[in-house]
């Protein structure tokens, strides 16, 4: 196999799940890369001259050339680096499910977790509400499937949802501590059985950011969009 | 052979003999392909140019949005939303999903993303941007006034730039090829008249370089046959402004 050498630079913000997500891949695929904390507030020249559309992280630049939005990073990761672990599935069919699950999770449930935490009150109780219905569909589609993903072994590699959801998912508790109680082991037990084994997984473990340092960025951020 | 007897011999005795033979799965196991759609909207446009594009015999099937069919519903509880791709009776949502899952599966004919990693990462990110900007701010444009209309068409002039701009000098988005980018764009062509005609601006004068692929699009079969008529699209656009009481 072919030695691909090249330079991959990521421009991110430790908070970001979608940089966490970039992070989970390039390790899994044992890639080596210089990581580069973004100030979102006073964006670098280079960020903002590789990344004029849309001006968020992540930002991957590989050998000089910029990818952006972190799906589409992702895809790019798997197919550029070709070799295994592989992150998508070879089957179109189920590649297919993975790419509509991680629609769903982007569009439904991320901008659910934003909605809840930018909302006061009533209408918080009404968005958590949403939130929570949309979980459920979302736990009963990977459950239909992805059933292995409910026997989620942490010696198994990482994949497209484990990593899509995983990235943000996985720092339930520091959300539910800031924001909300959204995963709770009652009311979605497979999600969260999902959840708690990917959590343990040793690449997730050192690429999650810190608990504490999470839950008072999530309060600031709550208490400043009021 | 004679040629006038080669279709008796076909009919009476090759085709018979065949099936006898046991032939009979592979001469009826044909892909089955069926497409839940609504002929005005360019999402399901997209996946018709897909098709058409690889030659797929397929089944159109049309929703009544206001009253959907138990097989979409079926096909698509999560979101209960054309177009539906179904292949040999398993569903595949959202557009741009449907014409990757085309290309995957009839990869050996009129490729539509490139093969390059980082071309088909460009493809998507253009795609994905047409996604987000293009029918919501269109839709702006249709369904407001005044000063409100005023910032719907400039937001949505300056995407139609956005796009015009990075396609450049090329024949189309991906270069000399038609692709990806194209597909997930030409749709919303059919919409033109409408989105100028309520919004009083032309969009020939705005984006001429943009116009001039679209006139390129609209040379392919494939494209010319998915797009309904742009008056058709504007009368039903007027229903919908009516419905919804507006002006």
């Amino acid at each position: 196999m072919e030695e691909k050498q090249s330079e991959v630079k990521l421009f991110g913000t430790w908070a970001s799940g979608y940089c966490t997500r970039v992070v989970l891949a390039l390790k899994a695929k044992g890639i080596p890369y210089r990581y580069i904390e973004e100030d979102l507030k006073n964006k670098s020249e280079l960020f903002l001259r590789y990344n004029p559309v849309h001006k968020k992280v992540p930002l991957l630049l590989h050998n000089g050339r910029p990818v952006s939005e972190s799906l589409i990073i992702l895809e790019y990761i798997d197919e550029y680096w070709n070799h295994s672990p592989k992150i998508l599935p070879d089957d179109p069919y189920k590649r297919a499910k993975v790419r509509f699950w991680a629609d769903f999770y982007d569009r439904k449930l991320k901008e659910g977790t934003v909605a809840i935490m930018t909302s006061r009150g009533k209408e918080k109780e009404k968005a958590i509400e949403g939130f929570l219905e949309l979980l459920k569909v979302f736990e009963e589609g990977i459950a239909k499937d992805f059933p292995e993903k409910l026997t989620f072994s942490n010696s198994q590699p990482l994949d497209f949802l484990d990593i899509i959801v995983g990235s943000s998912a996985c720092n339930y508790e520091a959300y539910n501590e800031a924001v909300a109680v959204v995963v709770d082991p009652k009311r979605n037990p497979l999600f969260f059985q999902w959840m708690t084994a990917l959590k343990e997984c040793p690449l997730m473990k050192e690429s999650l950011p810190p608990h504490d340092k999470l839950v008072a960025k999530m309060k600031s951020f709550q208490s400043r969009s009021v | 052979m004679d040629n006038s007897l080669t279709p008796l011999v076909l009919k009476r005795l090759l085709v018979p003999t065949l099936l006898h033979l046991g032939f009979r799965k592979t001469l009826t196991m044909a892909d089955e392909v069926v497409l839940l759609d609504f002929w005005p909207s360019p999402f399901g446009m997209r996946v018709r140019i897909a098709l058409a594009e690889k030659g797929i015999k397929y089944e159109y099937k049309e929703e009544d949005l206001r009253n959907k069919s138990p097989l979409l519903l079926k096909m698509n509880p999560v979101h209960k939303q054309i177009p539906v791709l179904i292949h040999n009776g398993k569903p595949v949502n959202e557009s741009l999903i449907a014409v990757q899952y085309i290309d995957e599966v009839w990869k050996d004919k009129s490729p539509i993303l490139p093969s390059d990693p980082y071309q088909r990462a460009l493809a998507r990110f253009w795609a994905d941007y047409i996604d987000k900007k293009i029918y919501v701010s269109g839709k702006k444009v249709w369904q407001t006034k005044g000063e409100e209309q005023e910032e719907a068409k400039k937001e949505f002039i300056g995407h139609l730039k956005m796009l015009e701009g990075e396609l450049g000098d090329k024949a189309f988005f991906g270069g000399e090829c038609f692709g990806f980018v194209d597909v997930a764009l030409v749709p919303f062509y059919s919409w033109f008249y409408a989105y100028e005609t309520c919004g009083s601006f032309s969009i020939e004068a705005e984006c001429p370089k943009l116009m001039a692929w679209v006139k390129r699009c609209m040379q392919r079969d494939s494209v010319a046959k998915s797009l309904p008529d742009q008056h058709k699209v504007y009368d039903f656009v007027l229903q919908l402004k009516k419905k919804f009481g507006i002006e």
